[in-house]
């Protein structure tokens, strides 16, 4: 049963026969979302590039990283869009709750943007650099879900 | 550098359409391969090597390199499956190039195929994508392009109606096409008032879902000039892949295409590819693309892509003509989409692209994109390659 509540994704009452390891620098930064609300990135040591979520690799250097920094968890939207077409999650076989708010959120601190709902009850507000902060899940379990949503921070 | 040069000398295509139940994959790869065949005057017991691929997440069928034989008269010769996502179709064409090159097989049949009407596009999509860091908010190939344009747009104060141009010309193109799917004319103000999908981007910005198989015979230059007397020399080719997770990516430019662009401009010593290219069949999944990336391709400044548009230079007649196939937003049978790029090429370079010809195609260039936002591309010529 322990291993049933820490799957990422649920499927109605049914599992899937997938079990996806995060990397010791993805549930690092999975504990401390849960754990302390806090968001972390990782700095390579070449070029200084901040990525969020932290993994083992920068690419683009091919460099091994190890420097965890503290980003967010207020941010700016990288870009966006708003998806306005119903189709099937795959992961979960129902429909996605369109329409909802894909968000591109570049944390303060991060070079790299990060996926996620943004609140889309003004759309107005969305816009790219509009500034933005994270709704946390009351009950975290280590997952991306910890986060509900971002919304657009007024008068910032 | 190659062992032997290569040249295209055969290609066919299917009737391309949204649903295609009167024949099952093989035989919708066999139509394709029949007709290549036809093409090049040549017959299955020619052809040394086969190189296939498709989308397997789509259809669900994960050993298409055998269960195609049939179709595909792989029987007992060797196969390779090669799937790369959207730029499956001229990552064949680029594996096809490399067998034949390598001087290991002398003639090579290519093929690629899609019967996206037998499952979900959008979902399949999804599945090519990170499960922890990507899924959750990700919607297919459109969220991304989304992404992209709005990006774009912020940057460089292009428009919807900006947009809507070049879906206009790729589906005017289209009608010259007997291979299209989509073969009536838009207005703008159609793309305007089709429906919203994903901002920025209306129904009639994106390419359709597709049955469809295309297949192209390359062949070694020690018999090329035997098959055909207009072959269309493969002179290089470049892929470039960029990021892990889509956060990562620079969003608004194509860095993928812009350095693959490159790598064929140095090898090929093109200077100025807006005067020396003479048609380009751009994997263009979006009308916004059809502006951000040939100015990634160096055809126009930055910023410059919505006025080059409309000046009409990419039009047919125009200076430089795009997609006069009509493109992938006209026809979209996703694993054969990049190869369906490669073959309108050859065909321009071959001087057989009938009521869609661009007149004195001296060089041009096909390219591939996938999910988002990795590229492919082939640089096709009439002179035979001097390296």
């Amino acid at each position: 049963m322990a291993a049933k509540e820490n799957l990422i994704v649920e499927s109605k009452g049914s599992g899937q026969p997938f079990n996806y390891a995060v990397g010791m620098h993805g549930s690092r930064f999975f504990k401390e979302l849960r754990e302390n609300r806090k968001l972390l990135g990782i700095k390579c040591p070449k070029c200084g590039k901040v990525y969020v979520p932290p993994r083992r690799v920068c690419g683009e250097c091919f460099a091994e990283m190890t420097v965890f920094v503290e980003v967010g968890p207020k941010g700016v939207i990288g870009t966006f869009t708003i998806l306005r077409y119903a189709f099937i999650d795959p992961e979960t076989g129902e429909q996605k709750p369109v329409p909802y708010g894909y968000g591109f959120i570049r944390f303060d601190g991060a070079d790299t943007l990060f996926q996620h709902y943004i609140s889309i009850e003004d759309e107005s507000k969305i816009k790219i650099g509009a500034r933005v902060e994270p709704v946390f899940s009351e009950e975290r379990k280590g997952n991306v879900k910890d986060i509900l949503y971002f919304k657009v921070i007024d008068g910032e | 550098m190659p062992k032997k040069r290569v040249a295209i000398v055969g290609t066919g295509q299917t009737y391309h359409k949204s649903h295609r139940p009167d024949v099952n994959g093989q035989e919708l790869i066999n139509e394709a391969v029949q007709r290549a065949l036809k093409d090049a005057d040549l017959t299955i017991k020619d052809i040394d090597a086969v190189v296939i691929g498709n989308m397997d997440h789509f259809e669900g069928i994960n050993y298409v390199d055998c269960w195609s034989v049939d179709g595909s008269g792989g029987t007992m010769k060797p196969v390779i499956k090669l799937t790369t996502g959207g730029t499956t179709g001229s990552t064949l064409a680029i594996g096809g190039y490399h067998l034949v090159a390598s001087g290991f097989f002398e003639k090579v049949l290519v093929i690629g195929w899609e019967k996206n009407s037998e499952s979900d596009t959008t979902g399949a999509i999804t599945t090519a994508f990170d499960p922890v860091w990507d899924r959750l908010v990700f919607a297919g190939a459109i969220s991304g392009l989304a992404a992209e344009a709005q990006a774009y747009m912020a940057k460089y104060g292009a428009t919807e109606k900006d947009a809507a141009r070049v879906s206009v010309r790729d589906r005017k193109h289209a009608c010259n096409n007997p291979h299209a799917q989509l073969r009536r004319e838009i207005t703008i103000e159609d793309v305007l008032a089709s429906p919203m999908l994903a901002d920025p981007i209306h129904l009639l910005d994106v390419c359709p879902r597709t049955d469809g198989a295309c297949a192209v015979i390359m062949a070694s230059e020690d018999c090329a000039g035997k098959v055909t007397s207009t072959p269309d020399w493969i002179w290089t080719t470049a892929n470039r892949h960029k990021y892990t997770y889509l956060g990562d990516v620079n969003w608004g430019e194509l860095d993928s295409i812009a350095e693959a662009s490159r790598e064929i401009y140095a090898k090929a010593g093109i200077r100025e590819p807006r005067k020396e290219i003479d048609v380009i069949e751009l994997y263009q999944p979006y009308s916004f693309a059809g502006i951000i990336w040939i100015e990634d391709l160096g055809i126009v400044e930055k910023g410059k892509g919505a006025e080059y548009i409309w000046s009409g230079a990419t039009d047919m007649g125009g200076e430089l003509p795009i997609n006069p196939s009509g493109g992938v937003i006209a026809c979209n049978p996703i694993g054969a989409t990049g190869l369906i790029r490669c073959a309108e090429a050859a065909l321009q370079v071959m001087g057989k692209a009938e009521a869609r010809q661009v007149p004195d195609v001296n060089f041009a260039i096909s390219t591939g994109f996938g999910g988002c936002m990795w590229s492919d591309m082939l640089l096709h010529g009439k002179r035979k390659p001097d390296f």
